[in-house]
C-alpha cells in the first residue's frame, strides 16, 4: 500500500462518518475488541479495528472500497462489546451506505440480495419470500443458488406464489418515498 | 553443644519439593544435634513460640532453621532465640527454599540436598562463638545529595522534624529538572508556582544549610557517623557577599556562553544566574567564557558590583561534614538520542528534545513563553511528538520504560494547541503508558478534547525539505506507511541515571542495577534504603519516577532517616574482622586491601607492628582474611574453622 500523507486526509469524509453514524471517531482508541468478536472476520479484507483507524485517517478509497463493509451481518457483537459504546456496527451500515452512493460496490450479489429485498418490501408492504428469491435470482443470474432449501421451506408454508396480504401498504410505500433521496435507486 | 533444627515447610514453597519430615529426622542424626523438627511456618507466631519452647525444655544453646534465604529471616530469628535467651549469633540458617526447593524439581536430591546444607549449618555452629555488639552514638543530621523536588522534599520533611540537614546541589541553582518545565501533569498546574515555594522555603529553613555549586567527593564512615567532603566548585563570586541584583549579568560582554539551564537552546552571560526564581539567587561564572578567566581582560562585572563580591582568584574549597544517614537524590539526565541518526542525529535544528520544548513553552524560557521553533523563530503549525526515543530499546542499550514520557507529550501536546490554538500535534507512540491516579483520562482528554492526534507507529526518518521536515513512519493500526510534514519534531527522549552516578555509587558503597539506576534494599519491601544502612533514595536515581512518586519517596526516606534518629545510640553488627595480636606479623597486607578503610597500622604495647580493626567501619567482608598470610585475621562468625568445617561436613574424609 502507499503511503497516507497525514496533512492530505480526507477530513469531510471523517465528519460525514460521524454526523450520518452519530458517533465520535476520536472515542476509538483502537483496543481491538470489536476485530476479536466479530463473526465474519474470516471473510473480510479489513477486519473492523482496522477501518475504525482507515476512518480516523480519511482514508476514504481505501474504506469504501473494501469487501468487509458489504460481508458485515449487523450482528451487533462489536457494538456491544466496544468499551467506549461507539455503535461499530452503525459506521459499518453508514459506510455501506456510502460505498453505495458513490458506486463502490465491492459484493455485487450481496447489493443484489438487499436491492431484492427491498424491492419486495416496497412493493407488498413486508416480505415476499418468492418474490426476493426471483429478484436475487434475476438479478445475478445464479437460478439455482439455495435449491436444496426449497423443498423444506414449501413444507413449511414459507414459499407462497402469492405475496402475504397486509393492511395499509401503502403507508409502507410512503415510508419508501421519504427516503428516496437516500438509500434506493 | 545442644543444638535444636527446625526445618521449615514455607506452606509448599519447601515442602513441595522437599520431604521435610524426612530431612528433620535426618538431622536429629548430626552430631550435638538433640533435638529436630519439622514446621508448616516457622517464621509465625506459633513457629517462633515452639522454637522458644524447645530451647527451654531441651536446653539448646544453639538453633538451625532450614527455610528462606537469611535475607528473608535471619533478623526474624536470631530476634527468636535472644528472646529464649541465647546469643543471637548462636543461630545459623540453611536456605533450603532459594537455594533447593525453588530451583530442584527432583523431590529425593532436593531432600538428599537440604539434608546436607542443614549438616553445613549444624558444623558452622558448632564452630560458632557467641558474638556481642557495641554501641555507639549517632550524628542527628542529615545529608541530602541532590536538590531536585525529590531532594527538596527530603530535606523540608526531615527539618520539620528538628533534624539539621544539609542539601548539597551539584547546579548553582536547586529545583532540578522540575525547575525547567512548564506545566505539570495531569492538572496542568505552573511547575515553577508549585516548587517555587518549597525552593524558598529551603533558603529560608533554619534547620537546612544550602551547598549549592558542589559535589560529594569523598564519604567514609558508617551508619549515624558518616564524614563526608563536600567541594565546593570555584563560582568566582562571594556568595555571602552577593545579593542577586543582576547588574553584572546585564553588563557581561560575553554573550554566547551556552545556557544549560535552558538545555543549549538559548545562550547566556558569562556571569549568570540561571534563572529569576533560582535559590540561592547567586551570581555564578562560568570560567571557560569568562573573558578575565580566558584571557585575563576583561572584569566588567567586577566594576559594576555594586558589594564588590567577584573573586576571579577563587579556588574549589572543600569542606568535612559530619552526618548521621545519607539521602540520595540525584535525579536524571536524558538519553542523549543523537545515536538515532534517523531522527536527524542532533543536525536538525527543529529536532528538538522534550525538555528543551519545555522551555519554549515556558514564560522564562528563552522565548517568553512564546512557542518559536529555533531554526528560523517561526510559529510552527504542524508538530510531531515522537515517543520513545532512548526508552524500550535493546538495541540502544535502554530497554526500560522511562514512565514518564507519555504524559509529558500528552501534555506537551494540550499545551502546544493552547498556546498555538491553530496548530496541529501529532504524536508517534508505541504504547501509552498512563497508570497513574487520572493518568488515563488524561492522554484521552489529549486526543477528544485537543485534537492531537496519536498514531501507533514508530517514526523511520526525518529529512528536511525546504523549510519543513518531512516524517515517515507506520501507523500500525492501519497497517500502512504515513508521512507528515512538520514545522517541529520533538523527541520525548528517555532517561539515564544522573551523570557520575556511577562515581557516586561506588563512593556511597551502594550498588547500581544494570541500567545505572541505585539498588533499592528490596524492590517491594525496601523501596527507598539501600543495602547499606543509613543511605536512603529518593526519586530518579533509583528508576524512572514522576513528581508525585518522587516527592512521596522524597518524604519516605526523609521518614526513614528519621526512624534512624530517633535511636540515641545504634548497635553496631559484631560480624567484622578481629586480629589475633600472637600471630599478626604487622606486614599489613590486610590494611592495603580494605576497601573501607577500616584497619591500621598499629602497634602493641612491645611496640611490635600489629594490625587494628576500627570495627564501625569493618563491613564484614572479609578480602583482610584470605589476605593475611597467617590467618591471624579473622571474620567474626566466618572464621576459617567455621568456614573449613563446612566444607568437611559437605565432603567428608573418606574412611580407609
Amino acid at each position: 500500500m502507499q503511503a497516507i500523507t497525514i496533512q492530505e486526509q480526507d477530513n469531510d469524509f471523517r465528519a460525514e462518518v460521524e454526523r450520518r453514524s452519530g458517533q465520535s471517531m476520536v472515542e476509538c482508541y483502537q483496543c481491538g475488541n470489536c476485530t476479536a468478536g466479530c463473526p465474519f472476520d474470516f471473510a473480510y479484507d479489513l477486519p473492523v479495528s482496522k477501518i475504525m483507524r482507515l476512518v480516523q485517517l480519511g482514508q476514504r478509497e481505501i474504506v469504501l472500497s473494501c469487501h468487509s463493509i458489504w460481508l458485515c451481518a449487523s450482528c451487533k457483537t462489536c457494538t456491544t462489546r466496544c468499551p467506549n459504546s461507539i455503535d461499530v456496527a452503525k459506521i459499518m451500515d453508514v459506510l455501506r451506505h456510502m460505498a453505495r452512493e458513490s458506486g463502490h460496490i465491492k459484493e455485487r450479489t450481496v447489493k443484489a440480495f438487499e436491492d431484492s429485498f427491498l424491492a419486495s418490501v416496497k412493493k407488498t408492504g413486508r416480505l415476499h419470500e418468492v418474490g426476493v428469491a426471483l429478484g436475487y435470482e434475476m438479478r445475478t443470474g445464479r437460478f439455482l443458488t439455495d435449491i436444496d432449501l426449497v423443498q423444506t421451506m414449501v413444507s413449511k408454508g414459507k414459499l407462497s406464489i402469492k405475496p402475504h396480504s397486509m393492511h395499509n401498504s401503502d403507508q409502507v410505500a410512503e415510508i419508501f418515498k421519504r427516503f428516496n433521496g437516500g438509500i434506493h435507486e | 553443644m545442644h543444638i535444636g533444627v527446625f526445618v521449615c515447610h514455607c506452606g509448599s514453597n519447601i515442602s513441595g519439593t522437599v520431604d521435610c519430615p524426612q530431612t528433620a529426622k535426618a538431622a536429629g542424626e548430626f552430631p550435638d544435634v538433640v533435638y529436630s523438627t519439622d514446621e508448616m511456618y516457622t517464621c509465625s507466631e506459633p513457629g517462633q513460640e515452639s522454637i522458644i519452647r524447645a530451647i527451654k525444655e531441651h536446653n539448646l544453646d544453639g538453633v538451625v532453621v532450614a527455610s528462606c534465604s537469611p535475607r528473608m529471616h535471619e533478623a526474624t530469628f536470631r530476634r527468636t532465640v535472644e528472646r529464649a535467651g541465647l546469643n543471637p549469633y548462636m543461630f545459623e540458617m540453611a536456605n533450603i527454599r532459594e537455594h533447593v526447593s525453588w530451583v530442584g524439581r527432583d523431590k529425593a536430591l532436593n531432600t538428599r540436598k537440604a539434608i546436607d546444607l542443614i549438616g553445613m549449618a549444624v558444623a558452622k555452629l558448632r564452630n560458632g562463638t557467641p558474638l556481642f555488639s557495641e554501641r555507639f552514638n549517632v550524628t542527628r543530621k542529615l545529608m541530602v545529595i541532590g536538590g531536585g523536588v525529590a531532594g527538596i522534599q527530603a530535606a523540608l520533611d526531615a527539618a520539620d522534624s528538628g533534624i539539621e540537614v544539609v542539601l548539597v546541589e551539584r547546579e548553582t541553582t536547586i529545583g532540578g529538572k522540575m525547575a525547567k518545565l512548564d506545566k505539570t501533569f495531569p492538572t496542568i498546574d505552573c511547575s515553577s508556582c508549585v516548587l517555587g515555594p518549597k525552593m524558598v522555603e529551603v533558603a529560608q529553613h533554619p534547620k537546612i544549610t544550602l551547598y549549592a555549586a558542589s559535589e560529594v567527593d569523598n564519604v567514609s564512615g558508617y551508619v549515624g557517623n558518616f564524614t563526608v567532603q563536600v567541594r565546593k566548585r570555584a563560582v568566582y563570586v562571594d556568595w555571602d557577599a552577593c545579593t542577586g541584583c543582576g547588574l553584572c549579568t546585564e553588563k557581561c560582554p560575553s554573550r554566547k556562553t551556552p545556557d544549560p539551564f535552558n538545555e543549549l537552546i538559548a545562550t547566556t552571560t558569562a556571569i549568570n544566574i540561571p534563572f529569576p526564581q533560582a535559590i540561592p539567587k547567586k551570581a555564578t561564572i562560568n570560567p571557560d567564557y569568562c573573558l578575565q578567566l580566558t584571557k585575563g581582560k576583561c572584569g566588567v562585572c567586577a566594576k559594576v558590583c555594586p558589594v564588590g563580591c567577584i573573586d576571579f582568584e577563587q579556588q574549589d574549597k572543600i569542606e568535612e561534614v559530619q552526618v548521621g544517614a545519607i539521602v540520595v537524590a540525584t535525579g536524571y539526565d536524558l538519553f542523549d538520542y543523537s545515536v538515532y541518526k534517523q531522527y536527524g542525529a542532533g543536525k536538525l535544528p527543529d529536532v528538538i528534545t522534550s525538555l528543551q520544548y519545555e522551555r519554549l513553552l515556558n514564560a522564562s524560557g528563552p522565548t517568553g513563553g512564546h512557542v518559536l521553533r529555533p531554526s528560523d523563530g517561526a510559529e510552527p503549525k504542524h508538530v510531531v511528538f515522537i515517543q520513545c526515543v532512548g526508552s524500550r530499546d535493546k538495541s540502544k542499550g535502554r530497554a526500560y520504560c522511562s514512565s514518564f514520557c507519555c504524559m509529558y507529550t500528552a501534555k506537551q501536546a494540550i499545551l502546544t494547541k493552547s498556546h498555538l490554538p491553530d496548530s496541529q500535534s501529532y504524536v508517534f507512540y508505541m504504547d501509552i503508558r498512563s497508570p497513574g491516579k487520572g493518568y488515563d483520562e488524561f492522554t484521552r482528554r489529549t486526543q477528544e478534547l485537543y485534537g492531537a492526534q496519536y498514531i501507533r507507529g514508530r517514526v523511520s526518518s526525518i529529512h528536511q525539505h525546504g523549510s519543513s521536515l518531512v516524517v515517515r513512519g507506520a501507523d500500525t493500526l492501519a497497517g500502512m506507511q504515513v508521512e507528515i510534514k512538520a514545522d517541529l519534531v520533538v523527541l520525548a527522549v528517555g532517561i539515564e541515571p544522573s551523570r557520575n552516578s556511577q562515581k557516586l555509587a561506588a563512593t556511597l558503597h551502594i550498588s547500581a542495577d544494570t541500567d545505572g539506576f541505585f539498588m533499592e534494599g528490596h524492590p517491594k519491601l525496601k523501596p527507598v534504603e539501600t543495602n547499606t544502612a543509613g543511605v536512603f533514595l529518593a526519586g530518579c536515581c533509583q528508576g524512572p519516577r514522576d513528581i508525585p512518586t518522587s516527592v512521596s519517596m522524597g518524604s519516605a526516606a526523609a521518614a526513614k532517616a528519621m526512624v534512624l534518629f530517633s535511636n540515641e545510640q545504634l548497635e553496631s553488627d559484631p560480624q567484622v574482622a578481629t586480629v589475633n595480636a600472637t600471630r599478626c606479623v604487622g606486614c599489613y597486607k590486610c590494611v592495603k586491601t580494605c576497601p573501607f578503610g577500616a584497619i591500621l597500622e598499629s602497634e602493641d604495647r612491645w611496640k611490635n607492628p600489629k594490625a587494628e580493626v576500627l570495627p564501625t567501619i569493618c563491613k564484614g567482608c572479609g578480602i583482610c582474611s584470605v589476605t593475611c598470610p597467617h590467618g591471624a585475621i579473622q571474620l567474626n562468625h566466618f572464621t576459617d574453622n567455621q568456614l573449613l568445617a563446612e566444607v568437611n561436613a559437605i565432603c567428608p574424609l573418606p574412611t580407609i
